[in-house]
């Protein structure tokens, strides 16, 4: 006799990773969330059709899209939502399961946020000048070049440092993050 | 009035001007903002995007150092003043978050209780507790034919809506015709800055920008006032950058609502941060509001 073990389904985990999440079932496709959206016009789904991913179970797609990673958290549809979902919080989601499960497709968005974080992790603090070398110089070459001037203007007025700065108690907040990584699960 | 003030890493350097001219005016204004002692980086929207439960501790620690004595905290960064408003909100709504990070906090011997330190933005704090009266008897060079574009963006207003409205805000515009100044109407105040987009893709984010700029050209502003660092950056730094890609000639000084209210209480451009912006300000505060 054998047992058929159900995997949990995509819409679920969406909502269980995602704070008021469950509203996403509430959804009436009205498309206020893509119409109040400033990048709808860059996305390969808007908020909308996302949404409708989701509860129509269609992980690959919804994971692959370049959607979640043209949001740009300005609450514009989370603020407008009639059911009150809260649409950014599950791009967030989105992002987060995608770059977990490695299907994110040609784009820079999870190599940014994993040098802002690792310098947070790091130092306590963010550091600009080292995120313009991690990042760009690693990423994007040419576009670090483009940026040249800019950064030369900036240091000439002093909005540009090339040494971090560090908080004092760095053991305390690695002890927070490292004890919050093991209670999530994550890596 | 004794606020925990929470500068975040922009003001440290990108936005010292912000830095500088909050100081100034919290100083003129008899605001003690005491700062959180050792706070950390918000993590921004970078921190969301990796690892939730993580980045709702990171930002928790700063709600745990702050002086119970306080009671309430004020950020003038628009992401840092969300970040720690949410933060605080989901554990409270959410008794089972609220657990874990307690249990991250105490692996840092910290704990904190959702709802004992209220979180505002500085603009709020200048609107509500100094108000009109407050601000007004401290001008001493009214603001009087310079036409500001007051601009909010997204974070300050969304997608918490007790302190003003989502769509339509008006503190700042209030607060800067309590200065004299001519506000004039902007249909985009709420439209995004185009946010971290600038380092993923800049076609998208320069034509962001472009709106924000295009829309206070049309209505003749001299200069745009935000309460932002990643706005004043994105307006501010990339402008040549964007004018260069649409072929557009904008040259529009975008100032912190707080060095305006400096000027206008007759502070010194220097102690203000003039002069760290990209686009040069002080030409037109000098031809139309007159030499400090």
């Amino acid at each position: 006799m054998s047992v058929t073990v159900k995997s949990k389904r995509f819409v679920d985990e969406v909502i269980e990773e995602t704070p008021g999440g469950h509203r996403l079932r509430d959804c009436i496709q009205c498309g206020t969330c893509g119409g109040s959206c400033p990048s709808g016009a860059e996305m390969d789904y808007t908020p909308r059709k996302m949404i409708a991913l989701v509860n129509a179970g269609r992980r690959e797609e919804a994971l692959s899209a370049n959607t979640m990673w043209s949001c740009v958290s300005c609450y514009s549809c989370t603020s407008r939502c009639p059911h009150n979902i809260p649409v950014t919080d599950i791009m967030y989601t989105l992002k987060r399961m995608a770059i977990r499960e490695g299907r994110v497709k040609d784009n820079d968005g999870p190599a940014l946020a994993r040098a802002f974080t690792h310098y947070v992790d790091k130092y306590g603090r963010s550091f600009e000048m080292g995120l313009a070398t991690r990042y760009h110089l690693l990423n994007r070459p040419f576009a670090a070049m483009k940026m040249g001037g800019m950064g030369m203007a900036m240091f000439l007025r002093g909005r540009m440092a090339f040494t971090p700065s560090k908080i004092r108690n760095i053991g305390q907040l690695q002890a927070i993050i490292n004890k919050a990584r093991e209670l999530g699960g994550a890596s | 009035m004794k606020y925990a003030f929470y500068p975040g890493c922009s003001l440290e350097v990108n936005a010292a001007a912000y830095d500088l001219s909050v100081k100034a005016v919290a100083k003129t204004l008899g605001l003690e903002l005491v700062e959180v002692d050792d706070w950390n980086c918000c993590g921004a929207t970078e921190y969301f995007s990796q690892d939730e439960l993580t980045a709702c501790a990171v930002i928790a620690r700063n709600l745990a150092l702050v002086d119970p004595a306080c009671g309430q905290i004020t950020a003038p960064c628009a992401a840092c003043f969300l970040n720690l408003k949410k933060v605080d909100r989901l554990m409270s709504e959410h008794p089972d978050l609220d657990q874990k990070i307690n249990q991250a906090l105490a692996a840092g011997g910290l704990k904190y209780r959702p709802g004992s330190v209220q979180v505002r933005h500085l603009l709020e704090v200048i609107y509500k507790d100094v108000g009109e009266e407050g601000v007004k008897a401290r001008v001493k060079r009214p603001l009087t034919g310079l036409r500001v574009a007051a601009y909010y963006g997204c974070q300050v207003v969304r997608p918490f809506k007790d302190f003003d409205d989502p769509e339509q805000p008006t503190t700042m515009d209030e607060i800067l015709k309590w200065l004299g100044a001519e506000v004039v109407d902007y249909p985009v105040k709420t439209h995004c800055c185009s946010g971290h987009m600038t380092q993923i893709s800049e076609p998208e984010a320069f034509e962001m920008i472009r709106r924000l700029l295009y829309c206070a050209q049309q209505r003749e502003a001299d200069v745009i006032a935000c309460a932002c660092p990643m706005c004043q950056l994105n307006m501010d730094a990339y402008q040549g950058r964007v004018n260069g890609f649409f072929n557009t000639n904008f040259n529009l000084p975008i100032l912190y609502f707080t060095q305006l209210l400096g000027v206008a209480f007759g502070l010194q451009p220097r102690e203000l941060g003039f002069g760290k912006e990209l686009v040069a300000a002080e030409p037109v505060i000098a031809a139309k509001v007159g030499a400090a």
